[in-house]
């Protein structure tokens, strides 16, 4: 299949999840879950407290004030995909290791390994050395 | 699979806290190694898909359904590091904003979901990868297996810990037994929604799955050779 570029495969996947959140998410299975059958079955779902954030404007994927069930579903979804896709991807930028950082230590493999090849098939981190190299190449 | 408040007793859900909050924090460390400009913005796409898919629960039959855990997937397609914090994001957003999933059980969530389930997971990829043929196909079925194991290792997790600090006495190898059973079929359908993401990422960007970084790695060392010639031949 044909190669697309990262922001298109974010996009195209953010897309489908935002309709599995919050149009496809209506028709989920409204039974218990495994550990809540379970629960019930052998006889232990009688010690579940009432939730803290029960009453929320957003509990049980429910929005509060929405009497139409498919859109407030649907709004919950789509709130939580924002959250978390906020949070998470705000995390992950942090963390991540900056192109920069990687140029400096491309630069040292570079200095200390003369041709790099064999370094490389050694570590096997070839095509991480590869866009390095392209990257350092392109001439920033 | 997310324990509600008052399933467990206090010192094991203070236990499991501690365990989850170790685990998140060498995840912190971890995921450091596993993300770059280019594999970062993927890791925000799983965690927001892993928090739609489960919504999406699923019919397993006998007035009972099973959704994505997503830990074999997140640790596939971004690394087992990255996928810890992920579903540690995703449960911390599930029980403060949708009361799903207990708050003081929030640390045996994690523990559950985001430790067992996504370690188990990469694990199991990683041994069933070592057994396939090294081609970036492979990927697929080994992520698949990872899944399908993942969802009633993870049950039993729960188990061990209902045995430890479990508030209702009931028959330890019933719950064993019902866990295993129901999370078996659940497994199921995580390993083929594993096995659908995971096939459509390797399609058109093997390079940003974490999972096949090893078997791609000879791959591209002969696409370098080719395209550097004049340099391999000079040096």
């Amino acid at each position: 299949m044909r190669r697309v570029s990262t922001r298109a495969l974010v996009v195209t996947g953010l897309l489908i999840t935002l309709v599995l959140a919050g149009v496809v998410s209506f028709y989920a299975s409204s039974h218990p879950d495994g550990l809540n059958h379970v629960a019930e079955k052998v006889g232990f779902s009688g010690t579940a407290q009432p939730h803290a954030s029960d009453g929320s404007p957003l509990s049980g994927y429910a929005t509060r004030g929405v009497s139409d069930q498919r859109l407030s579903r649907g709004v919950a979804g789509v709130v939580g995909v924002v959250v978390v896709g906020l949070l998470f991807g705000g995390l992950t930028w942090a963390l991540r290791r900056r192109r920069s950082d990687e140029r400096a230590s491309a630069a040292t493999v570079l200095d200390t390994t003369e041709t790099g090849a064999p370094e490389r098939e050694r570590d096997g981190s070839s095509a991480v050395a590869r866009e390095r190299d392209g990257s350092t190449s392109m001439g920033r | 699979m997310h324990v509600p408040d008052g399933f467990l007793d206090v010192p094991t859900s203070v236990g499991t806290a501690l365990v989850a909050a170790t685990g998140v924090g060498l995840a912190l460390r971890g995921a450091r190694r596993e993300l770059d400009d280019r594999t970062a913005p993927l890791a925000g796409l799983v965690a927001a898909f892993v928090f739609a898919a489960q919504m999406l629960n699923f019919p397993v039959g006998a007035g009972t359904s099973g959704h994505l855990l997503g830990g074999a997937l997140a640790a596939v397609l971004v690394g087992p590091w990255t996928a810890t914090l992920s579903i540690a994001v995703v449960l911390l957003v599930q029980g403060l904003l949708f009361a799903d999933g207990g708050l003081t059980a929030l640390g045996t969530n994690i523990t559950l979901m985001g430790l067992v389930g996504v370690w188990t997971g990469w694990l199991v990829f990683r041994g069933v990868q070592s057994l396939l043929p090294k081609r970036v196909s492979m990927v697929v079925p080994a992520a698949a297996v990872a899944a399908l194991v993942s969802v009633p290792v993870a049950a039993l997790a729960f188990t061990g810990l209902y045995a430890v600090g479990g508030q209702a006495p009931i028959p330890l190898d019933r719950l064993a037994t019902a866990m295993l059973g129901w999370h078996t079929l659940i497994g199921l359908g995580e390993a083929a929604i594993t096995g659908l993401v995971v096939s459509a990422v390797v399609a058109v960007r093997p390079d940003l799955v974490h999972g096949a970084r090893r078997v791609l790695a000879t791959r591209k060392l002969v696409v370098v050779g080719r395209d550097r010639d004049d340099d391999q031949v000079a040096a």
